[in-house]
């Protein structure tokens, strides 16, 4: 494909300007995916030499160190406390012995039953005496899972602290060797408040995301590699075990009947995509028409009417949804109104129908969001230079042709990174979807799946549907889907990074 | 004659400028029409809200929006011997109230070092975040509620579990009050320093006070989360009548059987959570429109 320079460009007349920019964006998605591979390929590069450097300098630090600092390979340290640090020396001297006691008293127990996940299941046995089964219980594939996951995190955790600890002797050895005095305690300490500070600020906010986000993902991860759902619950009714790849062949195979998982996954992602399409760009539009509309000159009242749509922001979005998802039921008030008035006969089918349902779904989610998107568009408007408008206006140019040569274009540089972000949100907007229609109406193609995913469901809703409504609560197919959510919208971001036609744009409004 | 002549010797600006104000003068009345529309669509559900919690003749859907008979009877009905909604309202209080807190100092914390220092790990821990921030949230769901379970937090126990939870994935959301960060000159820090502060002196003395919109609008919006939590919150409460939300408590009575006769007290329910949500926004709406428009700038 040809490329123009930027003066051949602009002497192009306009349609094919448009279609030469389309062009360039469907000609640089290839590119632009590869791009993302060899980022991520670099990445491990990276990572891979940072290793072996690591694993030299930890090499040359013992060979060339004194006693005191070989001790500490095997006694944490030590060559911190012989050389007077004592804090530093206790707290790496404990780390050694909590691990230590932790691994003999239960973390080898976990780690080495990680491949089987637990070997003895519950058994049943009749208890004679009072004429009944009771059960008794064994391993717990549950906690093995967890347990081990969180072993392996621990000793990861050590295994860098242990790093530390050999790169501490090295340095202390090179301060003492030029003379200098070593940081007491009480440095430390107060380092800890200056130099350090983000140390500290971070460590309260870091272990909550690890232990809450982190940990949680590469269990799930981790599980949909097995069969655990609520028969195979791994404690009380059957133990769980891998499983390979079997999850994502069943999600990703089409299926017959009315049990065709890939058939399902397909047009439920398709519809999230177009749904995550037309609710991220009707909002921006709109959102972006009335903020305009407000901010025109000469409009009065401009904050009475801000604050009547700002205050809808601030009402919970399950009072409004839940009691708007009422208003369009068939009994409802819209249709009540409707069929008082005698324009209709029937009431219309707002959630019963597929197509209607899509539809009234997008409509109320304009009303959901544009109120948000007026109060970042009103910012964003007010900062555009006013003289622009102004020369633009010298030169003839009408309403239209100011929006489309000076708003326009300055608001999607401005709010690039929103729409993305935006848009991967509404992939993932469970509420408006679950409180306005609960998935619903039903489709029968896809009944015999778990989760028996409606009309209008997400995946994410698919994804809850199946692990809180469905008989049995699948998991391991949840987790499948969470994956597949999460490569999607790598995807699309990656491609959309690299892709990005706003190189050509950037100067104009810096 | 001479005055028909003298017509088109008019300058042509003077007879543009009329027009422009003409056409001025029709587009405002529209956008005036336009705005009275919109915001009665915007504000009719809520009308309608307010107007049938007030229905007494008959607690199902209703066809109509002017109730025939008034009363407060759904009001008193909620605040009833044996009615779970005052302590559903006060379950969400206190999370509300404590991942306020909470959630303000992980995030301020975060955003704030994220924003001011540079150190090594600063850049690859960023991406990290993004990368982790594109995982469903809700996958983690499972195991957390069997960890929580464990600790005995779930359930009637949900709401020291979901308070934890709020408060631990807070950091996450820093973004917004990094753009705001971002926005504070760095001379101050360095002039602060050049004095002898210490790093936490800094940020006591002089970044704390410059912060205070982001800080009331982080407050503010970790206070209005927890009203509106609903997927999480029902799945740990797991329909334990004791340790759910407002959210979950109302949405349950819109189910099938039990709207028929809840369906008013729904109404009700709903004006009494949003009141006092609603008020503290209009006072503090001057940060929250800061913090909004800021961060969205920024990226």
């Amino acid at each position: 494909m040809k490329r123009y320079s930027d003066l051949e460009y602009l002497k192009l007349p306009k349609w094919r300007r448009f279609l030469y920019t389309l062009l360039c964006l469907i000609v640089g998605i290839p590119s632009g995916i590869w791009n993302g591979i060899k980022k991520i390929g670099n990445a491990f590069v990276k990572f891979g030499k940072r290793i072996a450097f690591e694993f030299k300098d930890i090499y040359l630090t013992f060979k060339n160190g004194d006693w005191k600092t070989r001790t500490s390979f095997f006694i944490m340290g030590f060559g911190s406390l012989a050389r007077g640090q004592i804090m530093r020396g206790l707290l790496f001297l404990l780390m050694e012995i909590v691990f230590i006691g932790y691994m003999a008293l239960a973390g080898v127990k976990w780690v080495s039953q990680l491949p089987q996940l637990g070997v003895q299941g519950p058994v049943k046995e009749y208890d004679p005496i009072f004429d009944q089964y009771t059960t008794a219980y064994h391993d717990n594939s549950f906690k093995i899972l967890l347990y081990g996951v969180l072993t392996i995190f621990f000793a990861i955790a050590v295994i860098y602290t242990w790093r530390i600890n050999v790169k501490q002797n090295q340095i202390a050895e090179k301060i003492l060797a030029s003379g200098k005095k070593l940081k007491s305690g009480k440095d430390d300490l107060r380092s800890l408040v200056d130099d350090q500070f983000h140390k500290t600020l971070l460590s309260l906010p870091l272990f909550g995301i690890v232990v809450f986000t982190v940990m949680p993902i590469i269990f799930m991860i981790l599980v949909a590699f097995t069969n655990y759902d609520s028969i195979n619950d791994g404690y009380i009714n059957n133990l769980f075990d891998w499983v390979g790849w079997d999850n994502w062949n069943t999600m990703l195979s089409w299926g017959e009947g009315n049990v065709r998982y890939g058939a399902t996954m397909g047009e439920i992602l398709t519809w999230t995509l177009i749904w995550a399409f037309f609710a991220t760009f009707s909002n921006y539009f709109l959102g972006m028409g009335v903020a305009m509309v407000i901010n025109k000159k000469g409009i009065k009242f401009k904050k009475f009417w801000r604050t009547c749509l700002v205050l809808t922001i601030a009402i919970p979005q399950f009072i409004s949804l839940l009691y708007v998802s009422k208003m369009f039921a068939p009994n409802g008030l819209i249709n009540g109104f409707l069929l008082d008035m005698k324009w209709i006969e029937q009431p219309l089918p707002f959630w019963t129908n597929a197509t209607w349902a899509r539809i009234t779904v997008i409509i109320i989610n304009i009303w959901i969001g544009i109120p948000h998107l007026m109060l970042m568009a009103t910012g964003i408007l007010m900062n555009i230079p006013a003289d622009l408008y102004e020369s633009a206006k010298v030169d003839g140019a009408g309403v239209w042709k100011q929006y489309t040569k000076i708003t326009l274009p300055y608001m999607l540089f401005v709010t690039g990174p929103y729409l993305l972000t935006s848009f991967i949100g509404n992939m993932n907007n469970f509420n408006v979807i679950y409180l306005l229609t609960g998935g619903g109406p039903s489709n029968l193609d896809a009944a015999g799946v778990l989760g028996a995913p409606g009309e209008t469901d997400l995946l994410i809703t698919w994804l809850f549907k199946m692990v809180t409504t469905s008989e049995p609560a699948a998991y391991n197919l949840a987790s499948v889907i969470g994956i597949i959510v999460f490569v999607v919208v790598a995807a699309i971001s990656l491609i959309v990074y690299n892709v990005m036609p706003s190189t050509r744009n950037e100067e104009d409004f810096q | 004659m001479s005055k028909k002549n003298q017509m088109p010797t008019l300058p042509p600006q003077a007879k543009r400028h009329l027009g422009i104000k003409a056409v001025n003068t029709i587009s405002n009345v529209f956008i005036y029409i336009l705005l009275v529309f919109i915001t009665i669509i915007w504000l009719v559900p809520f009308v309608c809200i307010v107007l049938q919690s007030f229905n007494v003749e008959d607690t199902c859907m209703v066809g109509y929006v002017i109730p025939k008979d008034w009363g407060l009877d759904n009001y008193k009905a909620l605040f009833a011997e044996g009615s779970p909604f005052l302590k559903w309202y006060l379950n969400t209080f206190i999370i509300a109230l404590c991942t306020a807190v909470g959630q303000t100092v992980i995030q301020l914390c975060m955003s704030y070092t994220l924003s001011r220092f540079r150190f090594k790990m600063r850049k690859p821990l960023m991406k990290f975040m993004l990368i982790l921030g594109m995982f469903p949230g809700m996958l983690g769901m499972i195991i957390l509620y069997n960890v929580l379970a464990d600790m005995g937090l779930t359930q009637a126990n949900a709401v020291p579990g979901l308070i934890l939870v709020n408060i631990a994935s807070a950091g996450m959301g820093y973004y917004v009050s990094k753009g705001f960060f971002d926005t504070i000159p760095k001379s101050l820090d360095e002039a602060a320093r050049i004095d002898g502060a210490t790093r936490m002196q800094i940020l006591y003395r002089v970044i704390l006070p410059l912060a205070k919109p982001i800080v009331i609008y982080t407050v503010l919006s970790a206070f209005m989360g927890p009203w509106g939590d609903f997927v999480f919150a029902r799945y740990i409460s797991m329909n334990n009548i004791n340790g759910m939300n407002v959210a979950v408590g109302l949405n349950s009575w819109l189910t099938a059987d039990a709207i028929a006769y809840k369906y008013t007290q729904f109404c009700a329910g709903g004006v009494l959570v949003a009141l006092p949500v609603t008020l503290l926004f209009l006072f503090l709406q001057k940060y929250y429109v800061e913090g909004v428009t800021g961060g969205a700038v920024k990226g």
